[in-house]
């Protein structure tokens, strides 16, 4: 994973679901909307469903990490597939010794 | 990046199987609050709670879009109120030391109303040597004060590895049980839902009706619970075909995660506080929520319904993998850790019960090998006193040989038979009246005094 640099909060946007087309699309423009800045994204199917993995800067954002995930799930709904988000301390804490 | 199966993984605990910080606890120090003029003792405690903690809940709700993982409670828990009191009692009559005590719990219950917080812990006496004035006003005052607020909790610690058991207490508090649930008949005696009997009852406990802030704890520190039974009860279910070795192994991994959740949260709201990290509580707590209940992950490990034999090995297996990964997970580990069995709140425990596979008896076996003790447990409403009191001394018996935290939440519901149903609504839950022993223990709660400590507590 790239290193964390000075001044980037970063968090971690899961989408999980049945494929379809728009997904990547529609998330990234609800996070562009808000200048919240990509760093990396992995998609992939696992188990039959659609997986979307994203670093996200947010630390130039303009709405709240509460607002964020609201906006998040609504466009999730819109979409069919559930997303979180989540800073990335949870999964160092959960994942890193 | 981390891995699509870490983070899908993660994303599964928590929204598929209900990974959750099930409590932060902040404990506050009220000792700077006595003072011998009563109102004025009154007014500093409303004030002091407030202040500490008047921002507990909007940071736990901040840190819980940050982190996306749900705080299901945020709580109190203050100096053990018989302290506080001493002072305010002496000489007076029983009746008024007790009208006073009740004031303090009216005040402390409108403290957490105006933070908001459900529960505030530490209406409590540690009397395991005996009792001192304060003691008796307070312990004397439960059943009113718990019948009339409806947020304060009360623990009485009446047994230690080290002291013994006072057996005069545990008798008392037979009749407070009695007592508290006749003053909330009208809801099946829930007023007993808030109290509990202890031995080696720890200073950070953040559940309750077990917390309090200690003598020996910080000014204010803030205690986390953690939970999890529906991640481990998926891990259980999707390994059949594993030995018990490879199956404590896979617990064991999960209690890691799942305990670094819980001190990831507990540094952010302890920092946003401004006050002192505590403890996380290594433990599994269920609620009445479908697939979060423990007796369902003993099930799941191949008995038919929990409390059959094997169950006692099936959560000792349990316990000792969630205390191995989780103690691996944080630096301070505290609060009774371990999983949790209290009936009304666990729908699984409950079902065994209503099938007559679980008998008190069994779960008081159970008791040895994990935590919390008896927990909520309903009994026939016309259970004598020296029959809760003994079930309360054998509770503590098991703690004090075993150097365990242990506790008795007993709920003798007035007007019910055995088989009768209960419901307490909420995350108290609902249960089947389980039958007691119909044969008598009285003459030996009667003997009184105390149990000496047992030859273990001469070592060191």
């Amino acid at each position: 994973m790239k290193k964390t640099m000075v001044g980037e909060e970063r968090i971690i946007v899961t989408a999980l679901g049945q494929d379809r087309v728009g997904i990547v699309a529609g998330i990234s423009a609800v996070l562009a909307e808000h200048n919240a800045n990509i760093i990396e994204l992995t998609s992939s199917e696992m188990g039959g469903s659609f997986v979307m993995v994203m670093l996200i800067d947010i630390s130039k954002a303009n709405l709240k990490m509460a607002d964020l995930q609201n906006v998040l799930k609504q466009k999730g709904e819109e979409l069919g597939v559930q997303v979180i988000a989540q800073h990335e301390d949870v999964f160092r804490y959960m994942h890193r010794i | 990046m981390f891995s699509k199966d870490e983070v899908v993984e993660t994303f599964e605990m928590i929204h598929l199987n209900k990974l959750n910080i099930r409590t932060v606890t902040l404990g506050i120090n009220l000792l700077d609050c006595v003072d011998r003029d009563y109102d004025a003792m009154k007014s500093r405690i409303y004030s002091k709670v407030t202040t500490v903690a008047e921002h507990l809940l909007d940071e736990a709700k901040d840190v819980e879009y940050r982190y996306g993982i749900p705080i299901v409670n945020k709580r109190l828990s203050v100096t053990p109120v018989a302290l506080l009191l001493e002072s305010a009692v002496a000489g007076l009559t029983a009746e008024e030391a007790v009208s006073r005590a009740i004031g303090i719990a009216e005040t402390l219950n409108r403290a957490a109303e105006k933070v908001g917080v459900d529960y505030l812990g530490g209406y409590g006496a540690i009397v395991q040597k005996g009792w001192t004035g304060g003691d008796i006003a307070l312990i004397n005052s439960i059943p009113k004060a718990l019948s009339s607020t409806e947020r304060v909790c009360s623990c009485v610690n009446i047994a230690e590895s080290r002291a013994g058991i006072n057996v005069d207490a545990a008798l008392k508090m037979g009749e407070v049980i009695h007592e508290t649930a006749e003053l909330t008949r009208s809801r099946s005696g829930v007023g007993c839902a808030k109290l509990g009997v202890y031995v080696n009852s720890p200073p950070d406990t953040p559940f309750m009706p077990g917390a309090y802030h200690g003598v020996g704890e910080a000014e204010a520190t803030l205690n986390v619970g953690i939970s999890g039974p529906g991640v481990i009860r998926v891990i259980v279910e999707k390994s059949d075909d594993l030995d018990f070795r490879a199956l404590a192994e896979k617990i064991k991994r999960a209690s890691f995660k799942i305990t670094r959740v819980g001190e990831l949260i507990g540094r952010e709201v302890a920092k946003r506080l401004n006050v002192k990290f505590g403890i996380v509580d290594l433990s599994l707590a269920p609620t009445p929520a479908e697939g979060e209940s423990i007796a369902n992950i003993i099930e799941a490990m191949g008995i038919e319904y929990c409390g059959a034999p094997g169950s006692t090995a099936a959560i000792a297996l349990l316990t000792d993998a969630v205390k191995k990964g989780g103690s691996m997970a944080t630096s301070f580990v505290g609060g009774m850790s371990g999983a949790f069995i209290p009936v009304s709140e666990d729908s699984g425990m409950v079902e065994a019960a209503e099938k007559g596979a679980l008998s008190i008896e069994k779960l008081e076996a159970m008791t040895s090998v994990c935590s919390v003790g008896l927990d909520m447990v309903t009994i026939p409403g016309d259970t004598s006193v020296e029959t809760i009191a003994a079930i309360i001394l054998d509770e503590m018996a098991i703690g004090m040989i075993n150097n365990k935290p242990l506790g008795v939440r007993i709920i003798p519901v007035p007007g019910k038979k055995a088989g009768d149903h209960v419901d307490f609504g909420g995350l108290l839950g609902s249960s089947v009246v389980m039958p007691v022993s119909r044969f008598s223990s009285a003459r030996f709660v009667r003997r009184g005094g105390q149990i000496p400590s047992p030859i273990r507590s001469l070592t060191g």
